[in-house]
């Protein structure tokens, strides 16, 4: 088996090239598709781990509190995101269920948990071993992870409702805001070739 | 393209497509897997384009039903009333709301029927071995790539609106059928962008300069 550890090829037009020590915060693209081939980050694991911990906290609160609140006629209806699935799933739409609890519950919790579990076995005191397919698992599951377009969906459905009722932003609204902010400051901090360079003593 | 290039696969090369480590496997029997994570190694993706059509056309085929049965269904006092996608959007600008009604008209609309049109180009273009604009093709597939989670938008409208609007005395909302053939068409194009291989798309391109 040889391996070329100098050598990049590019995943999008599998261009050989050479790979370069540049200066941090510079991006290397792929010279003949333009592709994005790796970003020379500095050391950034500390405040990458410290955002993805505040993720950690303002995802447990965007599940726990009510999202939206309706008032009607002096009635008060509030939902959480479990409730929401709850309701769809009681109309006998298990797989649109299924598929929003995925996206918006499960993806979210377990990418950070991954991320977070990853960047502390690239921590100097980390001693934690073998994050390989886990590594793996985290770039796959990455695009099913939609809370940003879930936010969107909310707000297009508030505005439907405000000619309704009254409308009510619950807790939830504002956690789910920060959660989005937080974990693309912790994602971007998360460098997987840091991860291989270690597994392969490249 | 300039002499000089030279692809990882020219050379025997494989890139691994989990940890990017190019290496030449041993040639042993079976599978071939990268030394430093341990990921199956191909030099292209197998099966790539059958599985692409598959996925594309199972999300052509539920494209129609996603697109004329109901998404949401309305009981109110005065009767009940149905929306597909098309009068939801339809709802929004006539209400005053066009910058949201442009949102999800592009996002519900326009997206979905883009990208089953923008892979099926690129499939047809990496079969007859095209050579045209490899640069500006795969421009293409990174957007189809990036653009796909955004059609969720409608399905989380719907799940919201079921889960507030259902006031008894007076509306109720629940999901229609037409919400489970919409969002399986926006998981099947994603699946489909991602069983893609754009390396596909240059190949063509050195064997035309060789």
């Amino acid at each position: 088996m040889t391996q070329n550890s100098h050598l990049i090829a590019c995943h999008e037009c599998d261009l050989l090239q050479r790979r370069l020590l540049l200066p941090p915060r510079s991006t290397v693209c792929c010279k003949r598709c333009g592709a994005v081939l790796y970003r020379c980050m500095p050391d950034s694991i500390q405040p990458g781990l410290a955002c993805a911990v505040a993720a950690v906290m303002l995802l447990m609160l965007a599940n726990l509190f009510p999202i939206v609140g309706l008032a009607v006629q002096g009635e008060r209806h509030d939902t959480t995101l479990y409730g929401a699935v709850e309701a769809l799933w009681d109309q006998n739409m298990e797989a649109v269920a299924a598929l929003v609890a995925v996206t918006t519950l499960l993806m979210p919790a377990l990418d950070l948990c991954i991320l977070i579990y990853v960047m502390l076995t690239l921590h100097p005191w980390g001693k934690l071993h073998r994050p390989s397919p886990l590594v793996r698992t985290l770039q796959s599951i990455r695009p099913w992870s939609m809370v940003e377009v879930f936010m969107l969906g909310l707000l297009v459905s508030l505005v439907k409702l405000m000619h309704f009722a009254s409308v009510i932003p619950g807790v939830a609204l504002w956690a789910f805001g920060g959660f989005i902010f937080v974990r693309i400051v912790a994602a971007e901090a998360f460098n997987p070739r840091d991860v291989w360079e270690r597994v392969g003593g490249v | 393209m300039k002499t000089g290039l030279i692809t990882a696969a020219q050379c025997g090369l494989y890139a691994c497509r989990v940890c990017g480590l190019v290496s030449r496997p041993a040639q042993a029997m079976g599978v071939l897997t990268c030394a430093r994570c341990g990921q199956n190694l191909y030099l292209r993706r197998p099966d790539s384009i059958g599985r692409t059509w598959a996925f594309l056309i199972a999300a052509c085929i539920l494209y129609i039903p996603a697109n004329v049965l109901p998404v949401m269904e309305t009981g109110s006092l005065f009767g009940a009333q149905t929306d597909t996608i098309m009068s939801g959007v339809l709802y929004l600008w006539t209400s005053g709301s066009w910058p949201l009604a442009v949102i999800v008209f592009f996002a519900s609309v326009t997206v979905p029927i883009l990208k089953i049109l923008a892979l099926a180009f690129l499939l047809i273009s990496v079969q007859r071995r095209s050579v045209w604009q490899p640069r500006q093709r795969t421009r293409l597939y990174r957007l189809v790539e990036y653009v796909g989670r955004w059609s969720m938008l409608d399905i989380y409208v719907v799940t919201i609106l079921t889960a507030l609007v259902q006031i008894h005395s007076l509306a109720t909302i629940r999901a229609g059928p037409g919400a489970v053939a919409f969002g399986a068409v926006v998981v099947l194009t994603m699946f489909a962008a991602m069983e893609f291989d754009p390396r596909l798309i240059w190949d063509p391109v050195k064997e035309h300069h060789a």
